[in-house]
């Protein structure tokens, strides 16, 4: 159980100034500006966490807690992390409060912004008083102070990374988030789940044979994939933590599900709705199913192959494959209406898509020359941009779940891998290297921990 | 459900039998090991050979050896059936015609190159493409049934024109 207790007695002040001179803007702050592709890397300084009691524990803590947060803040890819050797004074040493901070000594060093930790541990309990400040208006811009024991805190500094991000985007941010993806270490497609940055990789499904297209409930807490464990593909719909599952299975395909945006906040598995192709009645069509598989409606009616299904953030509409056209492409159906709009016109295969939680633009896997690449493309009207090149097979994208990010599987070191880059297209890395391919990753929404 | 009983009592019969017969042979190996004079064991009577049976027995192995391993090929993309998988195919249908009693699944594959969603579609065309062909030619739709395995089930895992050929296919098991 980890508890916030709100804000230190001396930091309340400073919030309520902060807050209390633009109590409506909170959300709307645009530090950085999340549309705009040109990213200038924020220099930002993160010198090591203060002991405020000094004992060989919190020692251990403070070191562990700045590299920490220095390599999350990192991972967005809004960030240039500063080297902590051009520091000109300590924090660890002086304070770590704005009254024992000398500004100027940070914006010399050109760092725009600060991060500061105080520490104290107590036998197994822990608490971190965590504080971001903009040099240049010397001012402190979030300040936090969590409780909890010794080994949350990865999970504490996580949501302090997500208020800092809150603050600099006005988006969630995704570090409590977690990717699913297929790997084929066992010998079959399975199923596997890591953290958002690929730490603590574990196996999901036990299928023992093709195990494949990952897709998870709004609220995070529930998986459904398709499998062949009676020798068809069909769907499963499975609990992530409790043993509780239910399998999807017509005649023909069962495949490419995908959770419809939550009208309701129930945690029933029967109300959430799913998007998914079924070929029982002889077409390749998307039907809205509840989540256990009852068939509501037949989404689509063209003949050939409508494939899958993604929902724009506000579940009115969805992009989907289709060769209705002769050729694989992406199309975008209004649910209501039920008119369909091709939305991809340059090359001949385009699968894939993955609508973003922003709602502005849509990724897909576009092929040419027996190589697929990732593009994205706006529903503007304006051409798609293409996001990897001369990088071997690049398939599978999906979105962070505040569309800043978007994982993907690339052939580029050789065996099919996990790897992310930011919404532009830049710092693409690998996420992970397990044995066997990886592939069909799936980043989940934001999932409060319990 | 009759025929089912019959082969439970036959098991009945035939599976103890079987033990027998092995706890038998043992004895008579540890036997022969003690023996200081060892009489060679006798030589199991030739089954009488019938040339003429053996040939069609033959001859139906081959045939049943071609309709596994014949595929019907297919064009990136596509679940069209060309003149020669057309050609493979009345081979199917006269097979299954001589073979009345046997049921098939088709299995409808792709190469690795498209994505593998829209390729389980894809695969899934091209085993209905072969159903219908060879509902057309007689043989009834009972009797063949379908599964798409998209990209996951190549026959050649080489990335190569050669090898795609090969894995864009709809192959047929025996149920």
């Amino acid at each position: 159980m980890l508890r916030r207790i709100g804000n230190w007695p001396l930091l309340v002040a400073l919030m309520v100034v902060a807050l209390g001179a633009h109590p409506a803007d909170a959300a709307q702050t645009t530090i950085i500006d999340v549309t705009n592709p040109f990213i200038r890397k924020i220099p930002i300084a993160i010198p090591l966490f203060k002991p405020l009691v000094e004992n060989a524990q919190a020692a251990a803590v403070s070191d562990a807690g700045a590299d920490m947060v220095a390599e999350m803040l990192d991972f967005t890819g809004y960030f240039k992390i500063m080297d902590r050797g051009a520091f000109l004074e300590e924090p660890r040493i002086l304070g770590v409060s704005g009254t024992s901070l000398n500004f100027r000594n940070w914006t010399v060093i050109g760092a725009e912004l600060l991060v500061t930790g105080g520490i104290t541990v107590a036998g197994d309990s822990l608490k971190m008083e965590l504080r971001l400040f903009d040099t240049f208006q010397g001012q402190q811009v979030v300040g936090k102070v969590y409780t909890g024991q010794l080994k949350d805190e990865r999970r504490i500094l996580r949501r302090f990374c997500s208020e800092v991000i809150f603050y600099l985007t006005g988006q969630r941010g995704f570090f409590n988030s977690e990717v699913a993806f297929v790997s084929t270490g066992t010998g079959n497609k399975e199923i596997y789940i890591a953290d958002y940055d690929g730490r603590n990789p574990s196996q999901f499904s036990k299928t023992r044979n093709i195990t494949i297209s990952p897709a998870w409930s709004p609220d995070g807490q529930w998986l459904a994939y398709t499998a062949y464990a009676k020798n068809n593909p069909n769907l499963y719909v499975k609990h992530r933590r409790l043993s509780q599952g239910f399998e999807i299975s017509y005649e023909g395909l069962n495949i490419t599900p995908a959770w419809m945006p939550e009208s309701s906040s129930s945690p029933e598995v029967e109300d959430k709705r799913l998007a998914a192709t079924l070929s029982h009645e002889g077409d390749q069509e998307i039907y809205l199913l509840t989540g256990k598989g009852k068939i509501i409606k037949r989404l689509t009616s063209s003949w050939g192959s409508d494939v899958s299904p993604t929902w724009s953030p506000d579940g009115k509409k969805l992009a989907f494959v289709s060769n209705r056209t002769g050729s694989p492409q992406v199309h975008v159906l209004d649910v209501a209406s039920g008119q369909t709009q091709r939305l991809t016109f340059e090359g001949r295969y385009n699968t894939q898509p993955s609508w973003s939680p922003r709602g502005d633009k849509i990724a897909y896997a576009g092929m040419t020359n027996s190589q697929n690449n990732i593009f994205v493309i706006g529903l503007d009207g304006r051409p798609p941009i293409q996001m990897t090149a001369n990088s071997g097979n690049n398939e599978s994208p999906c979105w962070a779940p505040d569309g800043s990010m978007i994982v993907f599987s690339s052939t580029r070191e050789g065996a099919a891998r996990i790897y992310v880059m930011t919404a532009f297209g830049t710092d693409q890395r690998r996420l992970l290297a397990l044995p066997g391919e990886q592939t069909n990753p799936k980043w989940s929404p934001n999932i409060e921990s319990d | 459900m009759k025929r089912k009983a019959w082969m439970c009592l036959a098991l009945l019969v035939i599976v103890p039998a079987m033990l027998l017969t092995v706890s038998c042979s043992k004895q008579t190996a540890v036997d022969a090991d003690t023996a200081t004079k060892v009489e060679p064991p006798k030589a199991p009577a030739a089954p009488a050979v019938d040339p003429k049976a053996e040939a069609e027995k033959r001859a139906k192995e081959m045939a049943l050896n071609e309709f596994l391993h014949e595929n019907v090929h297919f064009d990136f993309d596509s679940a069209a059936l060309s003149a020669m998988a057309q050609q493979v195919l009345q081979r199917k249908a006269a097979w299954l015609t001589s073979n009345p009693s046997a049921t098939v699944t088709i299995e409808g594959h792709c190469d690795e190159r498209g994505t593998n969603e829209y390729n389980l579609a894809l695969g899934e065309r091209r085993a209905a493409s072969a159903k219908a062909f060879l509902a057309d030619l007689g043989i009834a739709a009972g009797r063949m049934k379908t599964v798409s395995y998209g990209e996951e089930r190549p026959l050649d895992p080489a990335s190569t024109e050669e090898a795609w050929a090969k894995n864009r296919r709809a192959q047929f098991k025996l149920n």
